[in-house]
């Protein structure tokens, strides 16, 4: 039996899981990283990807836009400001998520002195494509 | 003395004023579940979070650069303050006193010869501080439309208020909101959340684990502190969404009690007038009989 580690799912809303996992897949600002028990006490930040959590009872998928993750070794704590179990994810509130993701691009093109938020939020758009093209929905332009 | 039709239809009346009371008040009892289970919801978020940015703030805060949001900029001059109310009335004292308090606040400042800026979220604080402190508001957040308070309207609130600070329009902003305690108290709070101040909750736990952070402790921090602004406005919102919801079903009770009572007051008059009248026509019967 592989060592297992607490995870928990908050979005500001509400909670939306809490259980014990063997694996948690999380998509981190620098790369998916898998994290299983014993994993060394990091804190990383999430673009928008596909969480996935491997438990007992089989794998769960969420799709998350932005927050952070606290993992100790004992535990993992993902604070997402955005969560929702894929399969509630339908190509409507997709491109409700896209459409956000372009208005920030939009409103940060127009700062055109500075770059910074311009990439910022031109990762962030195409972050939120590429997790599309992943669950197999399309953005719409 | 009014005549019994007069006290007829008042009696009418205040019976028709009371189911209004009584229906509202079984509104507000309602939504206050939903409001406290919102406000419940989301305060394991809130904890965490708040856990996670002050072990941040402690090992960056006090280091050269740190940024803005977390160390100031340098000077208190020019204070925002974020008056949030509801955007209806009928609920007690809720709106007035949170009002009375950023006035209060607001006063204290000007007599230290600083400047005030004011935003208003709610229509009820709008109208309750403009008399006095009119000519400081600089924006109004609408929130008449909004059923269910969602992260996403704390989001823009927070946007709009990071934008200010970014273009340099002030140094320091504080939040007003009620705090609810329960149905019968809801305590009238300002809370500073630009410069940022994380306190750790008490049982949060502070074991001393040293993080890795990914990207960087900088870069981290720079990404959390605009989405704590958010947070703290948001867990404001839910906190001030049941406050609202209590203060209005304890004003309803009493409301409704107050109905009831006058219309027994009114009943007894009405029954005196009408005895009176009917003991009047007796005796003119009498007498003119006698008469006869």
């Amino acid at each position: 039996m592989a060592e297992t580690l607490q995870f928990d799912l908050v979005s500001p809303e509400r909670r939306l899981a809490s259980l014990e996992a063997t694996a948690v897949q999380i998509p981190g600002a620098d790369g998916d990283m898998t994290v299983m028990g014993s994993h060394a006490a990091t804190i990383t930040t999430l673009r928008p990807g596909i969480l996935s959590v491997t438990h007992a009872g089989g794998t769960d998928d969420y799709v998350v836009s932005g927050g952070f993750a606290e993992i100790s070794a004992t535990g993992v704590s993902v604070l997402a400001e955005q969560a929702l179990p894929k399969g509630d994810v339908t190509q409507e509130v997709f491109d409700g998520m896209v459409k956000a993701a372009r208005d920030a691009h939009a409103k940060a093109s127009d700062f055109v002195n500075e770059p910074g938020p311009v990439d910022d939020a031109a990762k962030l758009l195409a972050d939120m494509v590429a997790m599309g093209d992943t669950i197999g929905l399309s953005a719409s332009n | 003395m009014p005549s019994l039709k007069d006290l007829k239809n008042r009696i009418e009346s205040v019976k028709s004023t009371r189911k209004i009371t009584k229906a509202m008040q079984m509104v507000a009892a309602a939504k206050l579940r939903r409001a406290q289970d919102s406000a419940e919801a989301s305060r394991p978020y809130t904890e965490r979070f708040n856990a996670v940015m002050a072990g941040l703030a402690a090992s960056v805060g006090s280091a050269d650069g740190a940024p803005k949001l977390l160390s100031g900029t340098g000077s208190d001059q020019v204070h925002l303050l974020v008056i949030m109310t509801a955007e209806r009335g009928l609920c007690g004292g809720f709106n007035g006193n949170i009002a009375k308090l950023a006035r209060t606040h607001a006063h204290d400042l000007l007599a230290d010869g600083k400047t005030v800026k004011i935003v208003t979220v709610g229509k009820k604080g709008r109208d309750a501080v403009r008399r006095e402190l009119g000519e400081h508001f600089v924006h109004h957040v609408d929130l008449t439309e909004v059923k269910r308070v969602a992260y996403s309207d704390a989001q823009g609130i927070a946007q709009d208020i990071l934008g200010r600070f970014d273009t340099g329009e002030f140094d320091v902003a504080t939040i007003f909101y009620s705090e609810f305690q329960n149905v019968v108290t809801q305590i009238p709070t300002a809370k500073q959340i630009i410069p940022a101040a994380f306190e750790a909750t008490d049982d949060a736990p502070t074991d001393g684990t040293i993080y890795d952070y990914e990207p960087s402790e900088e870069a981290i921090l720079a990404d959390l502190l605009p989405r704590g602004v958010a947070t703290a406005i948001f867990s404001a919102l839910l906190e001030n969404g049941a406050s609202e919801q209590g203060a209005r079903m304890s004003a309803m009770d009493n409301a409704t009690r107050n109905a009831g009572e006058m219309i027994d007051k009114l009943t007894i008059e009405y029954n005196r007038s009408r005895q009176a009248v009917i003991t009047n026509e007796l005796i003119e019967i009498i007498s003119g009989a006698e008469a006869l």
